[in-house]
């Protein structure tokens, strides 16, 4: 196992010092000289433009440059918003939050739901009821979830006005951030309403999310079913006059899991390029929506930082994921 | 000197497309989304004929108009009008044109380059393999419709700009396929058969081994064409992809957002156009699937 993780690492790292590379050369292939596009519109004098040369070290070799900005990487140090004025890394770490708990509610939802429709699907395979999970799966599939956000505002907000249709919390409310996690901050805080509030919220970005990883999921789920049924074990169990539900829900499911959950743990690509989406129409304070803004304001260090922390998170849950399937499947592991 | 490959004559190739056919033609989910997909190719080849209204004149009339059926509505804009008066049919046929366009462009470019790619890193092996799959290992690294952003950020924001990104975040999974495929390939017999008889290495890359790589590509194809649509419109609608008044699905979406509780039609309707284009796509791409590559088959 411990060489597995060493060799997982070994390949990691090649990828990692190129997204570092990626977000270095990020700055300096935007069109302009980067100190004009610091400046912004005021513009600035020959005098400061070249004291900012030699601030910003711009005047030494690229490759010097490269080493300077891996050194402050190491140390945290992913440069300053040029809008707001506070360091990019603190900026992500506040915002962090927010996107990790849509995250988390997408993909309980897309669980929670698509496990047990693929898991239909596969039972009855071939029926009616198969073929509308899966049509619908594939229908979720091919959602343009943008669109789908704004239907769910007309339908939920606009006609039945269950739902409100921006933020995290009503205004009304103001929480002490604890955690970061409105649901749990709400709890914390005695504020009566603050806790449903912060729920009425989630609902809607949390389905316009987790509509992907759900469809993915449910066809995942049935087609491993499919596989793990046809098996000779599983008739076994079925002949020893197992219960069809302890057959399908125990030992299938157990086997069919494996490769479901490789599949959950790859959502989190999907999920962060859904954020930014479902932030953007939802006015969600995280890390999706602080890209776009910060890509329209031109707020080029924020980007840069931004999009290196995303890559690094990526991986790492990508290796996580690699790992756990070491763990569960055993036959990964020794072959390795 | 007899070519190894052309043992599959006209006879067995026809054969094989009747069999292809034969399997696709089960699908009925399949055969529905080629009629659909092959019906939005005839409306857009002829939007300039079936279209009513020109898709960016504004009736200053008939603002906000709302669909026919509906109390207000007018027959002369069958699907109302948008906050401009420009007639929303018109728009979405003549929207037609630029989601296949932008699918066509993207999956050959990306395509081409990817399968290139591929097949230098799994002939070649070495220091070529390792440099080319790292490299696709970085872009994979990032999520494809953030990175496509970023670089429309960097190229500016135009269709072509968001065509190119949205192809270059989708080859490395072509390269993958293709890489795969070829290092599978090259230890059967037929390529030492060809290797043997003196075949030269790019003869050999593209004549031999490529086209028994081709079923999972394609499949790959019908996907990323789908995903390419599906790309372009939310670059669109964050205002990064088509830029008005082009009457690309997306970028109408984004017009509109600020009419979504006065006048839900202008946000239905391009809504529909997408998600019905890139479905049809998506059902032939699991027919194509099941027909071509047994081994995938999900059921």
């Amino acid at each position: 196992m411990l060489r597995l993780i060493l060799k997982k690492l070994g390949l990691l790292i090649p990828t990692f010092i190129g997204v570092t590379l990626t977000s270095f050369f990020f700055i300096r292939l935007l069109p302009g000289d980067p100190i004009l596009l610091l400046a912004g519109e005021r513009g600035v004098s020959p005098e400061r433009y070249q004291e900012l040369m030699v601030q910003f070290g711009y005047n030494e070799p690229i490759w010097q440059q490269y080493f300077t900005y891996l050194g402050n990487l190491v140390q945290g140090d992913l440069g300053v918003s040029i809008v707001t004025k506070q360091p990019v890394l603190q900026e992500f770490m506040t915002l962090f939050p927010a996107t990790v708990e849509l995250g988390l509610c997408a993909i309980l939802f897309a669980i929670v739901v698509g496990l047990p429709a693929g898991i239909i699907a596969a039972v009855k395979r071939g029926k009616a009821l198969d073929h509308t999970v899966m049509t619908t799966a594939l229908a979720g599939y091919s959602m343009p979830i943008f669109w789908w956000g704004l239907l769910l505002i007309i339908f939920f907000s606009g006609i039945l006005g269950w739902t409100p249709v921006s933020g995290r919390i009503s205004l009304l409310y103001w929480i002490e951030p604890v955690t970061g996690f409105m649901l749990i901050d709400t709890l914390l805080s005695d504020e009566p309403g603050a806790f449903t509030s912060a729920v009425s919220h989630l609902i809607l970005p949390t389905i316009v999310l987790g509509t992907i990883p759900l469809a993915v999921i449910a066809r995942q789920t049935r087609s491993a079913m499919l596989e793990v049924l046809d098996e000779d074990y599983v008739r076994t169990a079925r002949a020893k006059g197992l219960s069809n539900f302890r057959v399908v829900g125990i030992h299938a499911l157990r086997n069919a899991l494996i490769p479901v959950i490789t599949i959950i743990g790859l959502q989190i690509g999907v999920l962060f390029g859904g954020a930014i989406l479902t932030e953007s129409i939802f006015s969600w304070p995280g890390i999706g929506k602080w890209m776009v803004d910060s890509i329209f304001r031109r707020d080029y260090p924020v980007v840069q930082g931004g999009l290196l922390m995303i890559a690094a998170i990526v991986m790492i849950v990508n290796l996580i994921v690699d790992l756990m399937y070491g763990l569960v499947n055993p036959k990964i592991r020794h072959t390795e | 000197m007899a070519d190894v490959t052309q043992n599959s004559g006209p006879d067995t190739r026809f054969e094989l497309i009747v069999n292809f056919w034969r399997h696709f033609r089960t699908n009925k989910g399949a055969v529905a989304g080629l009629i659909f997909f092959l019906t939005l190719v005839v409306i857009a080849l002829g939007a300039a004929f079936i279209a009513p209204h020109s898709p960016i004149e504004q009736y200053r009339d008939a603002l906000l108009l709302p669909p026919a059926w509906q109390e207000g509505g007018s027959w002369s804009y069958v699907l109302g009008t948008d906050a401009v008066g420009r007639d929303l049919l018109s728009r979405l046929i003549y929207g037609s044109q630029f989601s296949l366009f932008i699918g066509v462009v993207v999956v050959s470019v990306a395509l081409v380059v990817g399968v290139c790619l591929g097949l230098v890193a799994g002939t070649f092996g070495g220091w070529v393999d390792t440099i080319i799959m790292r490299v696709m290992d970085i872009i994979l690294a990032f999520p494809s419709l953030l990175l496509a952003l970023v670089l429309v950020a960097i190229l500016g924001p135009s269709l072509l700009n968001a065509m190119i990104a949205i192809a270059i975040v989708q080859q490395p999974y072509y390269v993958r396929l293709t890489r795969a495929s070829v290092m599978s390939e090259m230890s059967r017999e037929y390529v030492m058969a060809a290797r043997v008889s003196g075949v030269g290495t790019l003869r050999l890359m593209f004549v031999t081994v490529l086209p028994n790589c081709m079923a999972p590509l394609i499949v790959q194809a019908a996907l990323s064409f789908s995903t390419a649509i599906l790309d372009a419109a939310a670059l669109g609608f964050l205002g990064m992809g088509a830029q008005p008044p082009q009457p690309e699905w997306g970028t109408m979406l984004a017009e509109s957002r600020e009419f979504i509780l006065r006048a839900p039609w202008v946000v239905t309707f391009p809504g529909v156009a997408i998600l019905s284009t890139v479905l049809a796509i998506n059902l032939i791409g699991d027919g194509l699937r099941d027909a071509l590559d047994p081994k995938l088959k999900r059921s």
